[in-house]
C-alpha cells in the first residue's frame, strides 16, 4: 500500500534518513520505533508532505506521491495525527471532527453564504458522521466542550477521530501514547485494533510506547541514526541484537559489517 | 442561524426601521448612512482579521476601485447603475486575485505592508490619472434600480441598511458553514489543516476576494450617494479608519464590525461640542478603550450579558 524506497533527506549538514526503505502492507498495523532523534517523525513528515526527500521516491497505491502537498496526499487518502497535538483548540470537539470532514464535502462559498438546500442536506450529514465518529471513539460525552480544554489522552483520541473523518485508507500516528496513563494507552491500543479490524484501515505508528507496540502492531521497522537497522514481526524484532544494542547501548564496539538481515 | 444571530438580527431590523422614523433630521439620517457604508466596509475586514487571520491595510483600494470603477461606467459608459456597481465589484474582485496571489504566500507583517502598498498605489493613480485628479469629479448618477431612482436621504438610508442586512445575513450563513468552520481551524493550527486535505491558501484568497468585494460595494454607495468623488476620500487614512472599526468592535464577532462602524462614524460627530479639542478627545476615548476593552466592544458586551444571565439563574 505504502512503500518508501531509498529515502534519504538531511537538514543542513544533519542526516536524519539515509537510504530508508519501507513497505506497508494493506490492512495492517506497521509501527516504526528507534531511539530518539532515530528519524521516526521526519519520515512520518515526508509520507505526509510536509517534507520532500532529498533522495529517493514513496509509493501510495503505486502512486508516486513525494512531490505533492500535504493538502493533496490527505486528499488521497493519508491521514495522520501529531507528535505534538495539533487540535483545534478554541473549537468544539465535535466543530474539530467535522473540520476533518471538509476534504471529503463540497459546498462552496457562495451557497454556504445563500444557505441553499444542498448546503443544508450537506452540513446535516457532516454532523450525522461525525457524530458517529464521536461515538466511535467513545468521545461522545464530550460533543460540545472546546478541545483544548480536553485531557491529554482524549485530546490524542481526538486527533485519530479527526483523521478517521477525512476517510483515510492509511492513518500516521506519531507516538499517540504520549503523554498517556496506563488505562489511556490500554484505551488508545483498543482504538488503533478497532480502526484496524472494522474499518479496515491500514495504520503506521510511531512509539516509544513497547507495550503498546508488541501488543498491537503486526510488523515492526526500527531505525536508528536515519538507517533502518531491523524490519520484521514483534518477536523478530526484539530477538534482535542490533535493536537490543541500539536501545539498551552496548560497552563493546559492535563488530563491523554486522547486519541484522543475515 | 444560532438563536443569539437570529436575536441580534431582529433587534438590528428594528433599529434600521425606527431611526428613521423616530429622529427624520436629515443629519442624523446622513450620519446613519455613513455609518451603513463604513460597515459594509468593516464586515469584510472582520471576516478576514478574525476568522481568516489575515491584516489587511488596503481596505481603501478596494473602496476606491468600487467608488470609480461604478462611477465611471454609470457616468460615461452609459450603464445602469446596478451593473455599474456590480462591474465594480467584479473589477475589486479581480484586483484582489492578483494582490492575494502572490501577498498571501506572505504572513502576518509581510501582507499588511504588501496591501498597504496595494491601497497607496489605488490611491497614486487615482490622484494622477484619475478623472479630475486630486480635485476628482462629480455629476455621478443617483443609485437606480428598475426605473426607481434613489435621491432622499431618507431612501438611501433603506437603501444602504438593507444592503448591510444581506451582506450580514450572508456572512453570517458563511462563517457558520463548512468554510467558517474551515477558516476558525486555520486561525488555531495550519498544519493540521493541511493534514485535513484543506487546501488554506485558496480559502484565505477567497475571503479577501469576499473583502474586496464588499469594499468595493461600499464604495459604489457612497459614490452614487455623494455624487461627487476625490482620490482623498480613499486614502491610508481609511483603510486604518476601517480597521479602528473592526478592533474597536472585536475581530471575533461579526457584529462588533458594524457596532464598531457606527461607534467610530458617529464619535466624531459627537465630538463636535469639544470644538478644536475633538481630535484629542477621540484620540483619548479610542487609546482608553483599546486599553480596557482590549477585546472589542461585542466580545465584552456579550461576556457580560452572559453573566447578568447567569447571576439571574441563579437567583431562581
Amino acid at each position: 500500500m505504502l512503500s518508501i524506497r531509498d529515502v534519504s533527506k538531511s537538514f543542513g549538514g544533519l542526516t536524519a534518513l539515509s537510504h530508508v526503505s519501507c513497505e506497508v502492507k494493506k490492512g495492517e498495523i506497521k509501527a516504526l520505533i528507534g531511539p530518539n532523534g532515530a528519524g521516526k517523525t521526519t519520515l512520518l513528515n515526508i509520507v505526509s508532505g510536509i517534507y520532500q526527500p532529498d533522495k529517493g521516491e514513496v509509493l501510495f497505491l503505486s502512486e508516486k506521491i513525494f512531490h505533492l502537498t500535504p493538502t493533496r496526499i490527505a486528499r488521497k487518502g493519508i491521514s495522520r495525527t501529531f507528535q505534538h497535538v495539533e487540535l483545534f483548540g478554541n473549537m468544539t470537539v465535535i466543530e474539530n471532527i467535522m473540520v476533518g470532514r471538509h476534504a471529503r464535502t463540497r459546498s462552496g462559498f457562495f451557497s454556504s453564504g445563500l444557505k441553499l438546500p444542498t448546503v443544508m442536506k450537506e452540513e446535516r450529514e457532516i454532523q450525522e458522521k461525525s457524530a458517529k465518529i464521536l461515538e466511535y471513539i467513545n468521545l461522545s460525552p464530550r460533543r460540545d466542550e472546546l478541545a483544548a480544554n480536553l485531557p491529554i489522552g482524549e485530546q490524542r483520541i481526538l486527533e485519530i477521530g479527526r483523521a478517521l473523518a477525512t476517510e483515510p485508507q492509511l492513518v500516521l500516528l506519531d507516538e499517540p501514547a504520549a503523554g498517556l496513563n496506563m488505562k489511556e494507552t490500554r484505551d488508545l491500543g483498543e482504538i488503533i485494533k478497532k480502526i484496524r479490524n472494522h474499518l479496515k484501515i491500514t495504520v503506521v505508528l510511531v512509539e516509544h510506547d513497547m507495550d503498546l507496540v508488541m501488543r498491537i502492531s503486526d510488523s515492526i521497522t526500527v531505525l536508528n541514526f536515519g538507517e533502518v537497522i531491523a524490519d520484521g514481526t514483534p518477536l523478530e524484532v526484539q530477538k534482535n541484537p542490533e535493536v537490543i544494542v541500539a536501545y539498551l547501548g552496548d560497552e563493546e564496539e559492535m563488530p563491523r559489517g554486522y547486519s541484522a538481515h543475515t | 442561524m444560532k438563536k443569539e444571530d437570529l436575536i441580534a438580527f431582529v433587534i438590528f431590523i428594528v433599529l434600521v426601521i425606527l431611526l428613521p422614523v423616530l429622529s427624520g433630521s436629515t443629519y442624523t439620517l446622513t450620519v446613519g448612512i455613513f455609518s451603513g457604508i463604513n460597515a459594509l466596509v468593516a464586515i469584510g475586514l472582520c471576516i478576514l482579521m478574525g476568522y481568516a487571520g489575515q491584516v489587511s491595510l488596503g481596505q481603501a483600494g478596494f473602496y476606491g476601485v468600487g467608488a470609480y470603477v461604478s462611477s465611471m461606467l454609470s457616468l460615461h459608459g452609459g450603464f445602469p447603475v446596478v451593473i455599474s456597481v456590480i462591474l465594480a465589484m467584479i473589477a475589486a474582485g479581480i484586483a484582489a486575485v492578483l494582490l492575494a496571489v502572490p501577498a498571501l504566500r506572505l504572513k502576518g507583517h509581510y501582507l499588511a505592508v504588501a496591501t498597504l502598498g496595494f491601497g497607496e498605489i489605488i490611491y497614486v493613480i487615482l490622484n494622477e490619472w484619475g478623472p479630475g485628479g486630486p480635485s476628482g469629479f462629480g455629476d455621478i448618477p443617483h443609485f437606480s434600480f428598475l426605473g426607481y431612482t434613489v435621491d432622499s436621504t431618507t431612501g438611501y438610508f433603506y437603501l444602504i441598511w438593507s444592503l448591510v442586512a444581506a451582506v450580514m445575513l450572508f456572512s453570517i450563513n458563511l462563517i457558520r458553514s463548512r468554510t467558517g468552520r474551515a477558516l476558525r481551524a486555520i486561525h488555531d493550527s495550519e498544519l493540521a489543516c493541511n493534514a485535513m486535505g484543506l487546501n488554506v491558501v485558496t480559502l484565505k484568497i477567497k475571503v479577501f476576494i469576499l473583502s474586496a468585494v464588499y469594499a468595493s460595494l461600499a464604495g459604489s454607495l457612497y459614490a452614487h450617494y455623494v455624487t461627487f468623488i476625490s482620490p482623498s476620500s480613499f486614502s491610508l487614512f481609511y483603510s486604518i479608519l476601517v480597521l479602528t472599526m473592526v478592533i474597536v468592535g472585536g475581530i471575533t464577532n461579526l457584529w462588533g464590525a458594524i457596532i464598531g462602524a457606527v461607534v467610530i462614524t458617529v464619535l466624531p460627530e459627537l465630538l463636535r461640542r469639544f470644538e478644536e479639542l475633538d481630535v484629542l478627545v477621540y484620540g483619548l476615548i479610542l487609546t482608553l478603550s483599546l486599553m480596557f476593552f482590549r477585546r472589542g466592544l461585542v466580545p465584552i458586551m456579550i461576556e457580560k450579558i452572559k453573566k447578568l444571565r447567569g447571576l439571574a439563574v441563579a437567583k431562581h
